[in-house]
């Protein structure tokens, strides 16, 4: 389990949504007793930029690439500042055109170099899916383990900023069902500072989703950062009576809705997924197995959903452990809609998995 | 023409200009006030565009824009207060409160929005245009893009494909040199778009973007070459925009130098410029026709501010409509949604 870090939510998500405020490079230290390791106060966004300072500077083999990575800052301001430390060559501004640059570091990756590639948006990097599925998902099996496609691929993906259907879609589900690929969900600071660097090391390649909402996430990390890892779940609230799955988004959801029933003294133990292929079924049937009672929190659509594949697999594993039918909370089946109150109506909220849980605890096993 | 005619000409072409860039004005301080939200993306700068491809189109063609769409519907017609109800996510918006600003629609219009995937109306305006061909309508579909989507493979396959079948599209590309904080000269090898497009064998050249009656005139030569031959062309409209991508955008990426040097061919002032070099007003009578405009203008804005302010929400029970048709939607077949 990974270390717990301190963060609140900034309220105003939509604020983050693209190109941040001038954001301070200056660490503030905290003076620290003895035992507790130095902390710096950080957000999400400025530990993922940590991250890929420490891959660059550590690997020169690694490079960035992108729409507007490197004069613009990066979409999400993720890359403010990389152009001026590590230069063009390794902070390359590309085109319109994610199917090229992405089949471009599929290329670069095959020749043995480490390409980061930036898509904007989950909803933009359809335009590279073939390249993605058919290629780097592909060549290592298609050539009999000849080839070998160690790249990152990051996008943002989730809804929540009335941004409207075009670029608010959660997708991850679909890439966590491709054969070849790892993908990764950090949720957490300590996460959005660690899963870069084995992602990177990764000799696959790996696909990390940055919920757009969670930019802004702000608490503290320690100075020397925690090595963490890209296989496993995390639990990051123990609770007895009812384990709530979720991943990104949904997490900072699942852990208000388990605070709403702690008044109600029902204790909801809280899964991170994490890593949404592999799954990490260890790490949920042995919460299941404690609690009895499941909620899934997904942000995508419920058909055909990681909820829903994680579901079947309880059932598959641990299904004599349930007592209650398990419950999902995802997204309507609807492009997600630009008006606040129908968006809203439209994704899981911290009180729709509240009462997803009263459900499981009332009905009777 | 008389010289009442070229009066008449010009002073709408400004007074839509005027229009467009007041509006636009006015969504940024309702965006500052919270009242629109998500992405906003001005064409301030680039009014010359709007107001002179949109203006020249007849009812029957069609038009498919992106993001950047204000201008382009406002100058198709579409009312401002449905407009301005998109943009506060009202029920009474033109896409009933569902895309917001970036996805402006009126299909009794023939305006098929408002797509926010660069590029990716460009395949839809080539099937518009097919639709037309086959039944022998005489209709264009005009498909308003950036310089970015330029470089998008969409492009370059709409490009063939529409060439390839004789097929009655006009491509309207508008090049502010930026996409996003990329300079056109780094998202292109060859930044001489005309001359790229014309290797997909239509015809194209590059239009002053800056120049409200060249982009007009421009457009009515485009216009009358596809109705007649039934075959795509293509304009490169040079612009600028004066303000960020978007309300997001710190625009840390141009020099206040060029901003200011392209100001200085703000196509609305120009417009005035030449009504009085062409003697068709004198430098009094611009300003007290300017003022009379401002004032229908703001007018006009204010009361679609209020209607907007005033509409009612979409019922959240109607969250999962128009998903697919309505005749399905009663039964709401995949209404699945969340856990209840
Ligand atoms: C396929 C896709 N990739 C990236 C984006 C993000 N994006 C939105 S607008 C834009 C720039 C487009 O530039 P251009 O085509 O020149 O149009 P302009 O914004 O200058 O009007 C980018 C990169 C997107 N919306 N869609
Ligand atoms: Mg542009």
């Amino acid at each position: 389990m990974s270390r717990r870090s301190t963060m609140t939510v900034a309220k105003d998500a939509a604020v983050e949504a693209v190109t941040a405020p001038e954001v301070s490079r200056e660490a503030s230290r905290e003076a620290s007793p003895e035992e507790a390791p130095a902390t710096v106060t950080t957000t999400y966004r400025e530990a993922l930029r940590e991250a890929h300072r420490e891959v660059l500077a550590r690997d020169p083999r690694v490079f960035l690439m992108g729409e507007d990575v490197g004069r613009y800052g990066g979409s999400f301001a993720v890359s403010l500042g990389l152009l001026e430390e590590f230069g063009e060559e390794r902070i390359r501004d590309t085109p319109l055109s994610e199917s090229a640059f992405t089949g471009a570091g599929i290329g670069a990756a095959l020749r043995g170099l480490r390409p980061i590639v930036e898509i904007m948006t989950v909803n933009f990097s359809l335009l590279a899916l073939d390249q993605i599925m058919n290629n780097a998902a592909t060549l290592r099996h298609m050539s009999g383990g000849q080839l070998s496609v160690p790249m990152v691929i990051r996008m943002t993906t989730g809804a929540g900023r009335q941004l409207a259907a075009q670029h608010s879609h959660s997708l991850e589900g679909w890439y966590a069902s491709i054969p070849g690929i790892r993908v990764i969900a950090p949720a957490t600071l300590e996460d959005a500072r660690g899963m870069l660097g084995p992602a990177v090391e990764d000799p696959d390649p790996v696909v990390l989703f940055e919920h757009g909402s969670l930019y802004n996430l702000s608490g503290t990390l320690p100075v020397d950062p925690v090595r963490v890892d890209i296989e496993s779940a995390a639990v990051r609230r123990a609770g007895t009576d009812i384990t709530f799955i979720a991943y990104a988004g949904g997490l900072g959801k699942a852990l208000a809705a388990a605070d709403l029933l702690a008044a109600e003294s029902i204790s909801a133990e809280v899964i991170d997924l994490r890593v949404l292929r592999p799954l990490d079924d260890a790490t949920i049937m042995a919460s299941v197995t404690r609690t009895h009672r499941v909620v899934i929190v997904d942000e995508a659509w419920r058909t055909g959903s990681l909820a829903a594949e994680i579901s079947a697999r309880i059932v598959e594993q641990a299904f004599f452990e349930l007592d209650a039918p398990i419950e999902r909370v995802c997204a309507a089946e609807v492009p997600v809609p630009y008006a606040h109150h129908l968006e809203e109506a439209a994704l899981p909220q911290a009180e729709d998995i509240a009462a997803a849980a009263r459900r499981a605890v009332g009905a009777h096993g | 023409m008389t010289r009442e005619l070229f009066l008449e000409l010009f002073t709408g072409l400004l007074r839509e200009m005027i229009r467009i860039r007041r509006f636009e004005e006015k969504c940024v301080e309702l965006y500052s006030a919270t009242k629109i939200r998500g992405f906003l993306h001005l064409c301030i700068g680039e009014e010359a565009v709007a107001v002179g491809v949109v203006g020249a189109l007849s009812e029957d063609d069609a038009v498919v824009s992106t993001y950047r769409e204000h201008g382009h519907a406002l100058a198709r017609g579409v009312p401002m207060p449905s407009i301005m109800a998109e943009m506060f996510g009202k029920a009474t918006g033109c896409s009933g409160g569902r895309g917001g600003s970036m996805h402006l629609f009126d299909a009794s219009r023939r305006f098929y929005g408002g797509n926010a995937i660069v590029a990716g109306g460009m395949p839809v305006a080539v099937g518009l245009a097919l639709a037309d061909h086959l039944s022998d309508d005489r209709a264009v579909t005009v498909c308003l893009f950036g310089d970015g989507a330029f470089a998008e493979g969409e492009f370059h396959e709409s490009a063939n494909l529409a060439a390839l079948w004789n097929l009655p599209v006009l491509f309207c590309c508008e090049n502010n040199r930026y996409a996003m904080g990329t300079a056109l000269a780094r998202e292109h090898a060859s930044t001489d778009l005309a001359m790229r497009a014309a290797a997909y064998g239509m015809v194209a050249w590059t239009v002053d973007g800056m120049d409200v009656i060249a982009v007009r005139e421009a457009t009515d030569r485009a216009l009358e070459y596809v109705r007649d031959s039934g075959k795509p062309c293509f304009l490169e409209l040079r612009t600028y925009r004066f303000r960020a991508h978007s309300m997001y955008d710190p625009d840390r990426y141009r020099d206040k130098s060029e901003i200011a040097t392209w100001k200085k061919s703000d196509p609305i002032p120009a417009l005035e410029a030449k009504l009085v070099s062409d003697g068709l007003m004198t430098p009094a009578e611009v300003e007290r026709w300017r003022a009379g405009v401002e004032a229908e203008v703001d007018a006009e804005i204010a009361a679609a501010v209020e209607s907007a302010d005033a509409a009612p929400l979409e019922p959240v029970e109607d969250l999962l409509r128009h998903v697919t048709t309505e005749a399905a939607d009663g039964v709401a077949l995949l209404a699945g949604g969340r856990s209840t």
